[in-house]
């Protein structure tokens, strides 16, 4: 972002990368498949890179407000020196921070999850898709909940799943009344208080009901929370956990 | 002596809808314990959100058996309730059946009470039977022991003899005027109708006719003195909802569920901090306001509609059936944090009631005395039980005020998150990462 600023080129819209996406090992691989998508489509974009930080999210929800407001002021201040008028992210919790939090602080954007944006490529054609690898696979599609209820988004995933010409087969619990992964609110980040089993594993259990050959994510920490809770299954071989934005690429071979 | 019933009426009618007023007061005044909150806005999307939600039941019917029952029971209820305006007339009046020069009308009115009154009969024996017989798994919750399980069945008790009293002065009724009894009878000929009740009035065929006004009269005065004593009810009960649930759903949050309020004492201190030019070392101003106390760790602390939220509450359970933690066997329940809530306000407000309206501390609080921290950090924020719950209840709300204060007045994190939240503070993300490594992603292939 800094190098086109200082250029005084102002690209059309910013791609925040967010923690996971940025240093989790696995969550890269979703950042990457996102831009490679971004190239192919050729959409302006830039990152934050080092200038960027942590939206506060965790610190939110974990109940420390300070830290939250700390973060956020000091991200708005950065978005509103480029101008920022654009965020994409393909992490739902950084989607709903800055949506709904950030407004109250001085930051006014116009936000939108990665499948939102796709699903806009594919609508303006900058995007298209013929069939492809995933042709007949069966897909079970995991609503985050801060995409989903937090925010009800439930139909721009699931409808660029159905461009994969795969069989999308929901779970008995889905949409408005998703299970969690178990990851939010700042749970991600602690072990779970005692009980019978953890949430990820019951979550993966309704997964394997719908006999998938890949359970479709939209968050980074759904994806991590699906698989390990596949891994726990010792179903790793047969099914994978993928995010949209790596089946939509792969699907596009890129 | 003669207008000796009339007079006992009324005075039955001012001390039962006395004594409800005074308790609508005390709910008034335990709800205004609660903390300003501005719900001033989208004064339209509300009355929508009220007449679907709590008119319309457009959330009950997400579970359809349950949905169904509930709606059969709630318009009965409601309906019927004309029927009572005419018995409280009748009852100040000496008069009886007062709304019958409305002819045919009052034929179909009375004739689909009943038909209602039946259905209600009928829906509460399910009822009774899903919780004593099948015994669904979230109404045998911990939290529903002793007092919440007595009183779910005790309400369906109420309605049924309330029902059976009904139904029973209808058919005695019914036999009078066919009998031609003075004050009973009309030269018009027979006044309502009685599908239902025309099938118990055979059993009375042989009474005389004074026995037969014993039976209606004893009938009619149960009926509504039942009815005036469950209105009393009401306030010790989680049928409080009857009357909350419209008020609840107008007040109901509009914003979307994953938008938490940004404190704005919070928002100040940050504006000041990042402001360079704010000389930090300036003495406190002196007349500057007490610093506000984050968070809630007690019912004062929660904004008004939080405890509205717990006296609306219906001790129904979906949300805690939908909760991802109390699924898994964790401690957390989001319904036993709203009913924790409420009972603690009630537990507030009997304490300023003995102390002659002021509180005096008791030594205990919400947090810790009621609701556990374990159950506060299972929480995964997720929303499903505000999406569950039929009254637009939040519970996700106070557990993270009760969060807010254990972080922010205590530092009681659990260290795994204290770890979180020094890594955001140092570095960025909330794990051990240097912010300068943030873009190496780009150049590893
Ligand atoms: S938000 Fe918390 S309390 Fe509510 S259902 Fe989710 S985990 Fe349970
Ligand atoms: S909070 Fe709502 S869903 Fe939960 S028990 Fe109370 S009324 Fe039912």
């Amino acid at each position: 972002m800094a190098e086109l600023f200082a250029k005084g080129e102002q690209p059309e819209v910013l791609f925040w990368v967010g923690c996971a996406g940025s240093f989790d090992d696995r969550a890269k691989k979703i950042t990457k498949a996102f831009i490679r998508l971004l190239n192919k489509a050729e959409v302006s974009f830039a990152v934050l890179g080092t200038e960027e930080s942590c939206t506060g999210d965790p610190a939110k929800r974990a109940g420390n407000e300070f830290l939250f407001q700390m973060q956020a002021v000091t991200n708005i201040e950065v978005m509103n020196a480029y101008e920022v008028k654009k965020v994409v992210t393909a992490c739902p919790h950084c989607f709903n921070t800055i949506k709904n939090e950030y407004p109250g602080l001085g930051g006014n954007y116009e936000v939108l999850h990665h499948t939102q944006f796709l699903k806009q490529l594919f609508e303006s054609g900058k995007l298209g898709l013929q069939g492809g690898t995933f042709k007949g696979k069966r897909i079970t599609y995991h609503d985050p909940c801060y995409l989903g209820r937090a925010n009800a988004v439930y139909e721009a995933p699931r409808e660029l799943i159905k461009k994969l010409d795969a069989e999308l087969v929901e779970m008995k619990n889905c949409r408005k009344k998703g299970l969690c992964c178990g990851a939010g609110g700042a749970q991600m980040f602690k072990e779970p208080e005692n009980g019978d089993k953890d949430v990820n594993i019951e979550r993966t259990e309704q997964a394997m009901e719908t006999k998938p050959d890949i359970i479709a994510a939209a968050c980074p920490f759904c994806n991590t929370m699906m698989t390990d809770g596949v891994k726990n299954k010792e179903k790793e071989a047969s099914v994978a956990v993928m995010d949209i934005a790596e089946l939509i690429a792969q699907a596009e071979e890129l | 002596m003669e207008y000796f019933p009339n007079i006992l009426f009324a005075l039955l009618l001012i001390a039962g809808i006395g004594y409800f007023a005074r308790n609508v007061k005390k709910l008034a005044r335990n709800i205004k314990l609660g903390k300003e909150a501005d719900v001033s806005d989208n004064s339209s999307q509300r009355w929508k959100n009220m007449a679907m939600i709590a008119l319309g039941q457009s959330k009950m019917v997400v579970r359809p058996i349950a949905g169904l029952l509930h709606i059969i029971v709630y318009v009965g209820f409601v309906i019927i309730n004309i029927e009572v305006l005419e018995i409280i007339l009748d009852g100040l009046l000496g008069t009886h059946r007062l709304f019958a020069f409305l002819g045919p009308v009052y034929n179909v009115l009375i004739g689909s009470f009943e038909i209602l009154a039946f259905l209600v009969v009928v829906a509460v024996i399910i009822f009774w039977i899903r919780r004593n017989v099948i015994r669904l798994q979230r109404f045998l919750k911990p939290e529903m022991k002793g007092w919440p399980k007595k009183d779910g069945n005790l309400i369906l008790y109420i309605e049924l003899v309330l029902m059976f009293l009904f139904l029973t002065m209808n058919a005695a009724d019914y036999q009078l005027q066919l009998k031609g009894a003075a004050h009973y009878a009309s030269e018009a000929g027979i006044m309502g109708s009685f599908p239902i009740s025309g099938f118990i009035a055979p059993l009375f065929e042989n009474l005389s006719i004074s026995s037969l006004i014993l039976v209606e009269r004893t009938a009619w005065w149960l009926h509504i003195v039942g009815i005036l004593l469950f209105l009393n009810y009401l306030y010790y009960s989680k049928h409080l909802h009857i009357l909350l649930a419209f008020p609840n759903t107008y007040y109901g949050n509009l914003k979307p569920k994953g938008q938490f309020k940004n404190l704005q004492s919070v928002t100040n201190e940050v504006k000041l901090m990042m402001d360079p030019e704010a000389d930090p070392f300036a003495a406190p101003d002196e007349d500057a306001p007490e610093p506000e106390k984050f968070g809630a760790s007690d019912v004062a602390d929660l904004s008004w509609v939080q405890l509205l939220n717990a006296y609306t509450c219906t001790e129904c359970g979906r949300c805690t059936s939908e909760c991802p933690a109390n699924q898994t066997g964790k401690k957390l329940s989001p319904r036993k944090i709203m009913m924790d809530t409420r009972d603690r306000l009630e537990a507030v407000g009997k304490n300023i009631d003995a102390n002659k309206g002021s509180f005096v501390d008791d030594g205990k609080q919400l947090l810790d005395d009621y609701i556990t921290r374990e159950e506060l950090w299972a929480c995964t924020s997720c929303n499903a039980c505000v999406e569950a719950c039929p009254v637009s209840i939040d519970p996700l709300s106070i557990i993270m005020d009760m969060r807010q204060y254990l972080v922010m007045e205590q530092s009681a994190a659990p260290t795994d998150l204290n770890n979180m939240m020094g890594n955001i503070e140092n570095n960025g993300a909330p794990w051990p990462f240097n912010q300068m490594d943030r873009l190496n992603w780009a150049n590893e292939s």
